[in-house]
């Protein structure tokens, strides 16, 4: 075949196989760095401006340049202080998705008649739109009359209204979201647990292990794709988690379920006014925070391909 | 296998299995049973507090009632006039994207693919401000391709390291053989690759129309009106119009539920293997 190819021919070869992956990634990385790369790249200029979203006449930006002032802002703002710990609250708790979420793919790994079924409705929660979820527990816990409110209550003699209690909302929405996170955990244990090996727990078991020293010392260390991919898809959610507290409290009462997501779109959108370049700065310290899992996942990824 | 197979424990362990799955099920699904039976139920039960008993009847009025005197259709079809797009588009460049990564092996290849990577696990509060503001600026606020480009653009990173690694799994000696037999890289790429992505584009689509479908956030950044709000958006809005109203809400609620789930079900496979992200092989 060599002897076929002449040296222009081959040039030209050559060419395409260089040139083609460039043809290739274009259209995709231009509409990535348009609405992905360059945004963040302004969100971080931006938060050194106060800017109110407006434009002069002739087209001009309108902000001025304060440097460090909005993140100085920020140290003293205790509406922020407080979306910071909700937001901790939100990524401890969030993370009883995964023990949780092991649990339930544990009861359903059997093979009895109809347990496809039951995996499927078991991880519907995840399915449905968080909009949707939001409502349906605002529905469970609606006073006077929401199941839960019944329910203390029966209990208590007194019924909690947990979305009206500035101590207890925060746990109220995150239990709301603890619900599609669990289901899909759960999927990603199902199929770990699908592909632990079977000689493996055949041997453990005649060495005598059972129960939580399998799963502990036999089992877990096999799902360990599993765990890894479950904890960064659980931390990224309960970071970027906005539209739980948008639908079931706007934020409240009294700013108590603020989350440094919804705080930024509060500041920089809603009626509450148009501070653009205070929300930049909200939004960079929650990136700057994501980015610490994301370096981390990225890191994980560069040294599997190493491996390869 | 672990747990042991149930069929290996006693009868009565066995029995209690097949009775726990069901009332676990139930538990489990509460939330969505109490809003699904409270869809149908008639609002003069509701004012009369029964909202747990016996319904008094099945009121389909319900959902009658909010395709005529809501825009919910409105919504429903706006949903999916972003929808599709993004899905078309997003599979598209990500085909594309994924190709170039998972085939040639130039210098940069690694940086850009761990770009889209990192891309795609960013907060959306850090793209918002410039965004919209691009968005107003080129005159696309409020419509439907102004949130679908957004969507396709932030949905390429996700889609692009599923195809890439998918691909990636693929016998290279197809690629090989071709070459040596003198294909052009785009034929390779339209003619070899492209039919073996099947799967891999199913799996995207349906996990992309998931994802879309159910935005709320960009919804409410990028649209305002009747006339292109997505469902989410939409269903929030009412939500502020009926206060209480919980017969209507959750009616709502069951409508906007409805096409992502039919979707899981019609495509079960396809979708858990999209979200595993071939990580879990």
């Amino acid at each position: 075949m060599a002897e076929a190819v002449t040296p222009a021919r081959a040039a030209s070869r050559w060419n395409q196989r260089t040139l083609a992956p460039w043809l290739f990634l274009a259209p995709g990385l231009f509409m990535f760095a348009v609405y992905v790369l360059w945004p963040i790249i302004q969100s971080i200029t931006l938060s050194f401006y106060d800017w109110n979203g407006l434009y002069n006449q002739d087209g001009q930006f309108t902000g001025t340049y304060i440097g460090i002032g909005n993140y100085a802002e920020l140290m003293t703002d205790p509406a922020f202080e407080k979306s910071l710990w909700n937001n901790l609250k939100w990524l401890v708790l969030y993370l009883l998705a995964l023990p949780i979420g092991l649990f339930i793919a544990i009861f359903l790994n059997q093979t009895v008649t109809g347990i496809r079924l039951y995996k499927s409705l078991f991880f519907f929660p995840f399915v449905i739109s968080q909009v949707v979820v939001g409502l349906m527990f605002a529905w469970f816990y609606a006073p006077n009359f929401g199941l839960l409110y019944l329910l203390t209550e029966w209990m208590t003699g007194k019924g909690i209204a947990i979305l009206a209690d500035p101590d207890l909302v925060t746990y109220g929405i995150i239990a709301a979201g603890l619900w599609p996170q669990i289901a899909y955990v759960m999927i990603l244990y199902l199929t770990g647990l699908n592909n632990v090996a079977p000689d493996q727990i055949e041997a453990a078991r005649l060495d005598g292990a059972k129960g939580w020293r399998m799963l502990w010392y036999v089992v877990l260390p096999q799902l360990r794709p599993a765990t890894f991919i479950a904890v960064i898809v659980t931390v990224i959610g309960a970071l970027r988690s906005f539209d739980l507290v948008s639908i079931m409290t706007n934020g409240g009462p009294f700013g108590s379920s603020r989350i440094l997501s919804y705080y930024m779109y509060e500041k920089a959108l809603s009626e509450y006014g148009f501070r653009m370049g205070y929300g930049a700065a909200i939004a960079v310290v929650l990136f700057a925070i994501m980015m610490v899992f994301i370096s981390g996942f990225i890191w994980k990824m560069w040294r599997d391909e190493k491996e390869r | 296998m672990f747990p042991r197979p149930i069929q290996q424990a006693s009868t009565g362990a066995q029995w209690l299995y097949t009775i726990a799955l069901p009332i676990a099920l139930i538990l489990w699904l509460f939330p969505l049973l109490g809003v699904a039976l409270t869809s149908l139920r008639p609002a003069s039960d509701l004012a009369q507090g029964n909202y747990f008993g016996m319904p008094s009847g099945i009121a389909w009025e319900n959902y009658v009632y909010i395709f005529t005197e809501t825009p919910i259709g409105q919504y429903m079809l706006n949903s999916l006039w972003v929808t599709i797009p993004t899905v078309i588009g997003a599979v598209g460049l990500s085909l594309m994207t994924g190709f170039a990564l998972a085939v040639y092996g130039f210098r940069a290849n690694i940086l850009i693919f761990f770009m889209f990577v990192a891309g795609n696990f960013v907060p959306f509060q850090i793209l918002m401000v410039p965004v919209r503001d691009m968005t107003l600026q080129m005159g696309m606020y409020d419509t439907w391709y102004g949130l679908a480009l957004f969507h396709i653009a932030f949905q390429t990173g996700f889609c692009t390291l599923f195809m890439r690694n998918f691909i990636k799994a693929l016998p290279f000696e197809l690629i090989e053989a071709a070459r040596v037999e003198g294909v052009a890289e785009w034929r390779i790429f339209w003619y070899i690759v492209l039919p073996l992505m099947r799967p891999a584009i199913a799996a995207l689509s349906v996990l992309v129309f998931t994802f879309i479908w159910n935005d709320f956030f960009w919804a409410t950044v990028l649209t305002q009106g009747v006339d292109s709000q997505p469902i989410t958006a939409g269903l929030s809005s009412l939500n502020g119009q009926w206060i209480a109203q919980w017969h209507l809400v959750s009616a709502g609620s069951i409508l906007a539920a409805l096409p992502p789930v039919a979707m899981f079900f019609l495509m079960q496979k396809h979708f858990i293997a999209g979200l595993t992200l071939g990580a879990v092989k």
